[in-house]
């Protein structure tokens, strides 16, 4: 097990820039609340991680204007729940990171670390994604910027070079119209999601997006297209056919493709239902 | 696996030792420090009974790596002082013990900070803590009589 600890950007830069791709390649750490899971089972040989600890300060702010919020890579869940500024400025970030684990974990864990882990079932992705989020990729070769919904290419495969690593993300402030967000779990804290939505309407038009229901986290662009043209619904089962073009739920250790199916259809139903006049 | 030297603060003291390159805070904790209080339930951020502060915030210290430590103010169970352990008692907060180490910095962070324990339902902030025994209640009457307790000695 090998552990790189830069104390700038440009030494994690430099240490990236050199790494390979695959497995031996160099892992970034920000809280590790998912990496250390049952950790001592885990093989440790080949293990390659750059430890973004000490970038802390430097990739660690909330910086809010006008136009829009710009979260650092080690801004973590609770950054922004203590934050009154963010947490009124953009409700669904603030909602969401609530319902992440619990305190213990939203101390740790990292919005950028939520998305580039890339597990179809992350917390902070569909806010972020229905809020039109873009993530900032630095490397030696200079930065890039990728709209969020245009991050992940496959299941927890994301456009991330292995010589990049996330540095902001940035989230545009407009003014809305409606948002929402809804989590259902096991439990209502310490769960993982089985199915979960995040709505915003503003003036360029509507974010569906859901997680736990794809192999990625995803917006729901045929409904999307559907309630942009006005469209309302009579019930549940005509916003499920709608959706079978935007996801693919399966059956596995927390619920199933029906459960999922079902259930998201329900809950858009009877939001849409209450919210849309 | 390889070693290297941490030194942080443990409850005020400044502590090195060398531990492997994989330890997790809590293996620090419990094997080079001695400081056994803090538990491990799950290994998986799930129960809370590793929970220690970590630069001033509550994190499940089974997540957190050693090598991420190097410098940082840790506070464990250990500093917890007996008055606050005396209210406890006499709410019931704690049955078999299990938990209890993790409820108690869980309720030590909050007394430190009144104004989010007034702004979140006090069950989500301790939501982090399971406790197999006593059902939740008399815990819930330990951190609000706690709070109060840490709102009078002001």
């Amino acid at each position: 097990m090998e552990v790189l600890t830069p104390t700038t950007l440009d030494e994690a830069l430099e240490m990236l820039a050199t790494t390979s791709a695959g497995d031996k390649a160099l892992r970034p750490v920000a809280g590790g609340t998912d990496l250390l899971v049952s950790w001592h089972d885990q093989r440790k040989d080949g293990m390659r991680l750059l430890d973004l600890s000490r970038l802390h300060g430097q990739l660690n702010a909330l910086q809010l204007a006008d136009d829009q919020l710009e979260l650092g890579a080690m801004a973590s869940y609770w950054d922004v729940i203590s934050s009154p500024q963010v947490a009124q400025a953009f409700p669904l970030l603030a909602q969401a990171a609530r319902q992440v684990g619990a305190i213990q974990i939203q101390t740790r864990g990292t919005w950028a670390g939520n998305i580039d882990n890339g597990s179809p079932a992350a917390d902070g992705v569909p806010v972020l994604m229905a809020y039109d989020a873009t993530v900032v990729l630095q490397s030696r070769a200079g930065t890039a910027e990728v709209p969020l919904d245009q991050y992940y290419t496959g299941y927890r495969r994301t456009v991330r070079r292995p010589d990049q690593l996330i540095v902001a993300i940035r989230v545009p402030r407009r003014p809305r119209e409606l948002e929402w967000f809804h989590k259902v779990g096991a439990r209502r804290a310490q769960a993982i999601t089985k199915v979960g939505v995040a709505v915003v309407k503003d003036v360029r038009g509507w974010r569906i997006v859901a997680n736990s229901v794809a192999p990625v986290v995803c917006r729901c662009r045929a409904l999307e297209r559907t309630l942009d043209g006005g469209r309302k619904f009579q019930d549940p089962a005509e916003i499920r056919q709608i959706l079978a073009a935007d996801i693919s739920p399966i059956d596995d250790i927390r619920s199933t493709a029906r459960y999922r199916g079902t259930v998201l259809s329900r809950l858009l139903y009877y939001w849409l239902l209450e919210n849309l006049p | 696996m390889d070693k290297f030297e941490l030194s942080f603060t443990l409850n005020g003291e400044s502590v090195t030792h060398s531990v492997p390159l994989d330890a997790r805070l809590l293996d620090v904790l419990r094997r080079d420090c001695g400081c056994t209080g803090t538990k491990e339930g799950c290994g998986e951020g799930e129960c809370g009974a590793c929970t220690v502060l970590l630069d001033g915030l509550p994190v499940n210290s089974c997540l957190v790596p050693a090598f991420q430590v190097q410098g940082c103010d840790i506070v464990t169970v250990e500093s917890v002082a007996a008055s606050v352990v005396d209210v406890l008692n006499r709410t019931g907060t704690a049955q078999c013990g299990a938990c209890t180490p993790g409820i108690v910095m869980s309720i030590r962070w909050l007394m430190q900070h009144p104004q989010i324990a007034r702004q979140i339902d006090l069950r989500e902030l301790m939501a982090g803590n399971l406790c197999r025994c006593t059902g939740y209640d008399s815990i819930i009457a330990g951190v609000k009589q706690a709070l109060k307790t840490a709102g009078e000695k002001r």
